[in-house]
């Protein structure tokens, strides 16, 4: 046996520090009859699992029999396209403009850059006063771009035709979360923004006054990641977070209205399907999975032996027959959404592949990683 | 060293189901299905001039071994995993630092379960400086310092100049129970060490062995559960009712609508077809973002507006043909008060209490001049909300708006000569002269 002498104390004492409880906590519990808790416990329980029996008696076939009868994929090609140099650490997201060929990024250090991804220059730089910039995202109008991180904050910059000009001065503070901004995204107006945070809730602003419209309480730990319905009519929207939870909101009353709890570890990013009907989710338990609203299930699993890392992102093609995940172990995995196969799995990333978005007319998408880069590819 | 449990549990003996575990514990149950002795890699002693060489096996057993096990299609895959199990010191070659898979016959071997990642060490500088030290009291030209190491030892003899007495004694007693040891047990403990050594100080700042170590600053262990309260479990119970009452539909009928968008789209996603004439992004020419962009729609995107009504609200074109068509019929009221409470909802919360009075005036209010019907429960809501105006004061109103054109107006329009005459590309939409905007 191999014998190991280091000592630290500061080990030892970080030990002895996790052993104080709550008192005060505890006091305030024990006025409550502990029976009435109990009770309660097992019919939530109860109810709970009478859903679950529920919505497996609808299950009278896989999705991938029924699909079955539709023609497999051909082979495919698909190169990047792009390549997008220039920021100096990890990238940890990205938004396409609806134009369909820029695009904005940030990075761990602060920095968010947007690009022409077509020619890839770079149009505006600017320097967040924070690091790990985790969320950004392009309004609508295509005027601005949204971002924070560990400031806890989400700030809205506008985009100025005039180089000179300097942005980080017309920064305007939107939102205000009580731990890191994980994601944000605008609804269909640069008016108003939708974000989710470290702080477990997730939360609707008015970009113009900074004020609170709604907030969305239910997720048990940090929310990661958020996508709107894409319907003309939406008013819904579904989050993912540490929790396992993916939960789907109405934005109007701030309630939840549909849950799934099927993945084994956090849920690193969520989108819906082209028709708004399901939603897809990407896990650090290496499975994507679809989830669909009106069967109100889980309907298929995306997962394979080898593939042993997180996805951290995924996003549907246009059709919504192929879905795009990328993962921890840097590569790209291409899945038939409608056989439950993997017809491609992409290189090229040195490092995890941290964000990934079709572009908004299905031409192309583009993935950004810990490698610095971006990839645009099709 | 700073280690949490050996068996990856937190302080309260839970588990540790953390994402980084997670991984840990996949890549811990492939290490023992290849240790196995039946059905694992084979591991043997490779006799070298004058020595033995125990306890190895070459990176293409490992490759093959991840082919036929995990079914992988594609060397390559197997080449990255393995890369990546190598990268987090499940194996590692016995001749280099740079911890990376060869599909070739270099010789690896298994780290002892000891130095695992999900042990959770965190070395210190101290332990680096006590394991160099020992390494240089140890007479064998296979343990050499490398030049790295060599400037590490230098930089760490500076900094812990004050305190070297003590890592000096240490280095002694760790060397000094190692020559106990069976020359073989030896040769393979030494190669594990500095294995472990080989993740934790990498040999150059940009390895992929450096960059496994990195994290997120998210994933924040999860705060130890409270207990619920009894208006929260309360809560939990009027959810679960409400999902219990929700219609559900049998799976074979969704998976018939998921089948069906797909193909109705199939089409329209450049991945499946190639767009016309070209992808920009392949071909470098925008010509397919212009056609797209056009007030003149192509007949695809004509037929598009066939498939759902969203597809014609979502299309400026569209919505000016749709448009056009609802006033031949007088009903065009009805669209535009739709797209009214569209931009009221994209407007500043501000603007919304002055907006909604004019929506109101202009669409529902007593001898308004765009009167439109709606039922009389959405009428009274709606009468009620615009008191205390909200982004949301029409929603009933324009639900049932949405309602009515989807199943009345809408069908008309797609089979309306206008529009036929359009898909089959027999007329021109030229430049509108009627205003869009509500």
């Amino acid at each position: 046996n191999f014998c190991v002498i280091f000592i630290t104390f500061e080990g030892f004492l970080s030990r002895a520090g996790e052993a104080n409880f709550p008192l005060a906590k505890m006091a305030a519990q024990e006025v409550q009859p502990s029976e009435t808790i109990a009770k309660l416990k097992s019919e939530s329980e109860a109810l709970k699992t009478k859903l679950e029996e529920e919505r497996a008696k609808l299950h009278d076939v896989e999705l991938h029999q029924v699909a079955e009868k539709v023609d497999p994929l051909g082979q495919f090609v698909m190169k990047t396209r792009r390549t997008l140099k220039g920021h100096g650490n990890k990238v940890l997201c990205m938004d396409w403009c609806k134009d369909k060929r820029r695009i904005v990024s940030s990075s761990q250090d602060g920095k968010v850059i947007v690009w022409d991804a077509f020619t890839t220059n770079k149009e505006h730089a600017v320097t967040m006063p924070c690091t790990w910039v985790m969320a950004c995202a392009y309004a609508p109008s295509g005027c601005a771009v949204a971002c924070g991180g560990l400031d806890n904050k989400c700030s809205v910059y506008p985009l100025s035709l005039d180089k000179n000009e300097n942005l980080a001065a017309k920064k305007k503070s939107v939102a205000m979360h009580t731990n890191y901004l994980s994601a944000c995204s605008f609804t269909n107006s640069d008016m108003q923004i939708l974000t989710s945070s470290g702080d477990g809730t997730c939360a609707l602003w008015d970009v113009e006054s900074g004020q609170l419209l709604q907030s969305f309480h239910g997720h048990a730990a940090d929310v990661l990641c958020l996508d709107l319905a894409p319907s003309e009519t939406g008013n819904t929207f579904v989050s993912g977070g540490c929790d396992k939870k993916a939960n789907v909101w109405d934005m109007r009353s701030g309630q939840c209205i549909q849950s799934f709890e099927t993945h084994e570890s956090d849920i690193n990013s969520v989108r819906y399907y082209p028709s708004g009907d399901a939603f897809a989710s990407g896990s650090d338990d290496a499975t994507c999975r679809l989830y669909d609203l009106r069967a109100d299930r889980e309907v298929a699993i995306y997962s394979k032996e080898s593939i042993i890392f997180g996805a951290s992102s995924v996003d549907f093609s246009l059709s919504g027959r192929l879905l795009f995940g990328g993962y921890n172990d840097y590569t790209i995995n291409v899945w038939d959404v409608l056989k439950g196969t993997r017809v491609s799995i992409l290189f090229g990333h040195e490092n995890r592949v941290s964000t990934l978005r079709v572009s908004p007319d299905g031409t192309a998408f583009c993935s950004g990683s810990w490698d610095h880069t971006l990839r645009v590819r099709e | 060293m700073a280690q949490t449990n050996s068996f990856g549990q937190t302080s309260n003996g839970e588990a540790d189901d953390s994402p980084n575990m997670l991984v840990y514990r996949k890549m811990e149950d492939l290490i023992a299905r290849m240790q196995d002795e039946k059905t694992g890699i084979p591991i043997r002693t490779v006799k070298s001039f004058l020595s033995k060489i125990p306890s190895v096996f070459s990176g293409s057993d490992i490759v093959q071994w991840l082919v036929k096990n995990l079914t992988i299609e594609d060397q390559v895959e197997a080449l990255h995993l393995g890369t990546l199990m190598a990268a987090h010191g499940y194996f590692f070659p016995i001749s280099d630092h740079v911890l990376t898979l060869k599909d070739d016959g270099t010789f690896y071997r298994f780290q002892t379960p000891y130095f695992w990642p999900s042990n959770c060490w965190e070395p210190e500088n101290t332990d680096y400086a006590v394991y160099l030290c020992k390494r240089t009291m140890q007479n064998k030209a296979r343990l050499e310092l490398a030049d790295y190491e060599a400037e590490s030892l230098a930089r760490l003899q500076r900094a812990f100049a004050r305190k070297w007495e003590f890592i000096f004694m240490q280095a002694e007693a760790q060397a000094k129970v190692d020559k106990k040891r069976d020359k073989i047990e030896r040769k393979i403990l030494d190669s594990q060490e500095r294995a472990f050594w080989d993740v934790h100080r990498p040999v150059s700042v940009y390895g992929l062995q450096n960059d496994i170590r990195s994290h997120s600053p998210t994933h924040t262990p999860a705060p130890e559960a409270k207990q619920p309260t009894v208006e929260e479990l309360q809560e939990q119970i009027k959810f679960w009712q409400a999902q219990l009452d929700r219609h559900r539909l049998k799976m074979s009928k969704v998976a018939e609508g998921l089948l069906g968008y797909t193909e109705q789209y199939a089409d329209y996603d450049p991945f499946l077809s190639t767009p016309d004439p070209s992808n920009p992004w392949i071909s470098d020419d925008t010509t397919f973002w212009e056609l797209e962009a056009s007030k003149e729609p192509t007949q695809s995107r004509v037929k598009r507006w066939g498939f759902r009504m969203d597809e014609v609200l979502k299309d400026p074109a569209g919505r000016e043909q749709f448009l056009k068509f609802l006033e031949s019929e007088f009903s065009s009221e009805n669209l535009r008060f739709w797209l009214a409470v569209q931009e009221l909802k994209r407007r500043p919360i501000r603007e919304v209490p002055s907006r909604v009075q004019e929506i109101w005036q202009e669409f529902l209010a007593p001898g308004a001049p765009s009167a439109i019907n709606v039922d009389s429960k959405s009428y009274d809501k709606t009468t009620q909300n615009v008191k205390d105006p909200g982004r949301y004061a029409f929603e009933d109103a324009q639900e049932h708006i949405y309602m009515l054109m989807k199943s009345d107006s809408y069908s008309r329009f797609i089979r309306s000569s206008a529009y036929q005459e359009l898909l089959q590309a027999k007329k021109k939409v030229g430049p509108s002269t009627l205003s869009t905007k509500p």
